[in-house]
């Protein structure tokens, strides 16, 4: 017997993951006085020891900061990707249930929704119910719920009519047990992932938006106003204060994406013996 | 009990082809009916509509008398179908298809030569045979007075098809249910039936 085996080392993946964003998220709440702190006496310092992101114009401490946003930036991504999740889990179940007429209608939503540029859509949202927090996390909320919503819809059209519901039906089992025996199986694996999966980007969504200046206010020391502000040093030579925040938020990201994806083999039974 | 197909015609959409066109026939209890007719003549719609899982589009099947499709509860007709890849859910294991069946004996069980260790397993990691021992099982409860066989045997081994029809027919005989058996080897149909339809 092999005692190390595929299966394995995805659990460990989708652990260790699970760890750090974990740990960033923690971390970023409890430098949020340190992320704040100005210092003009060690402003414009060059990544060291003891800043390891380096400081800012302003003396801030860079690694504090990106923590700070970071954290910010996977709570709002996964409040948004949460909402998200649910309004795409309601409106398939009701499209692939509730007849043809409700059907035609929440596709013509989804049609209509994914028609739209994301982002274009994100921020008319966002700046509508006025920016800041709420604009951000309604927006991303509801421009990211549709391709979840058309596969759930899909797979439980697709299920309602497969053989084995039919029989069971034949065998007389309520319409109860097969949607918590039949259908939801098939669901459990599609709504986990595609939750996790909606994750980065939300967060990614979340910081363009910020960079773009149609979302949360510049006090906050989130990751898209971070980056923005440091756009207009870069030229200056202060190469450090893009690249760690941004190295940063791309690793989140990456690491949202390893989560789903071992989380969706991990739950795959076809892959029961990798 | 008695099944019956009364004048039954049939068609999947309501502009599509006729599959089937004033079919009557009628099923005791006890009585095994071989299906013989040409590929995409129909037979496995036949036991679609009398299993219930298709309203007949004219005329009706009548199970004692009551149309076999709105029978609630456990529908005493009960249809093992072609591929039992399809008729097995890929995410449950293989203990919840005999679960799912109605009381399903021991002694079914064994006589299907369904092993303990593939109970646990996904229907992803068994063979098609082993699959179908499951499905036929499963169509084995308790409350089962109608077999549909449609096309059971087809993807197996010969020595695997004999073991299955020996413990079905036996299985059958004893409890006096009635079989509606699809195959396209005569030898199959002469052997296990009482009676030979051909569809024409």
């Amino acid at each position: 017997m092999k005692t190390w085996n595929r299966r394995k080392s995805m659990l460990l993946w989708l652990v260790l993951s699970l760890f750090f964003l974990i740990i960033i998220t923690v971390s970023g709440s409890l430098f949020s006085e340190a992320a704040r702190t100005t210092d003009f006496s060690r402003k414009n310092l060059l990544p060291c020891f003891r800043y390891p992101f380096g400081t800012d114009w302003m003396g801030r401490d860079m690694f504090a900061r990106t923590l700070k946003g970071l954290s910010m930036s996977i709570l709002i991504g996964t409040l948004a990707a949460g909402i998200s999740a649910v309004i795409a889990l309601i409106l398939g179940l009701c499209a692939a249930t509730l007849g043809k007429r409700a059907d035609s209608v929440i596709t013509w939503v989804i049609d209509l929704i994914m028609g739209i540029p994301h982002l274009l859509l994100l921020i008319l949202i966002s700046v509508a119910v006025g920016r800041g927090l709420k604009g951000v996390v309604i927006g991303v909320a509801f421009t990211h719920w549709t391709s979840l919503a058309r596969l759930i819809r899909a797979e439980v059209l697709q299920l309602k009519e497969s053989t084995y519901v039919r029989i069971a039906g034949k065998l007389g089992k309520s319409r109860w047990y097969v949607a918590v025996h039949h259908i939801l199986p098939h669901l459990i694996p599609q709504f986990a992932v595609g939750l996790v999966l909606m994750f980065p980007h939300a967060i990614l969504h979340e910081a363009s938006v910020t960079f773009l200046g149609f979302g949360l206010t510049s006090e906050q020391p989130a990751i898209g106003i971070i980056l923005s502000e440091s756009m207009k040093y870069l030229v200056l030579g202060k190469w450090w204060l893009a690249l760690f925040p941004g190295l940063a938020l791309v690793l989140t990201v990456v690491l949202f994406y390893l989560l789903g994806e071992n989380l969706r083999r991990l739950i795959d039974p076809n892959s029961v013996h990798e | 009990m008695v099944l019956q197909a009364k004048n039954v015609s049939f068609r999947y959409k309501d502009d599509g082809p006729w599959i089937l066109d004033n079919v009557s026939f009628e099923v005791q209890e006890g009585e095994r009916i071989g299906l013989r007719g040409k590929s995409g003549i129909g037979k496995t719609t036949l036991c679609r509509l009398l299993a219930g899982y298709e309203k007949p589009t004219s005329g009706e099947v009548l199970l004692d008398g009551k149309p076999v499709s709105a029978i609630r509860g456990y529908c005493p007709v009960q249809m093992i179908w072609q591929h039992p890849e399809l008729a097995v859910n890929p995410r449950r294991r293989m203990r919840t298809v005999l679960e799912e069946g109605d009381r399903v004996s021991d002694r079914t069980v064994e006589g299907l030569g369904i092993e303990e260790a593939w109970k646990e397993r996904f229907p992803t990691e068994l063979s098609g045979g082993e699959l179908q021992r499951f499905c036929i099982a499963r169509a084995l409860g308790e409350r089962t007075r109608f077999l549909m066989a449609d096309e059971i045997s087809t993807m197996l081994d010969l020595i695997t098809q004999s073991q299955i029809w020996n413990f079905l027919l036996d299985e059958v005989k004893k409890r006096n249910l009635g079989l509606v058996a699809v195959s396209h080897s005569d030898a199959l149909l002469e052997r296990i039936c009482t009676r030979i339809v051909e569809i024409k």
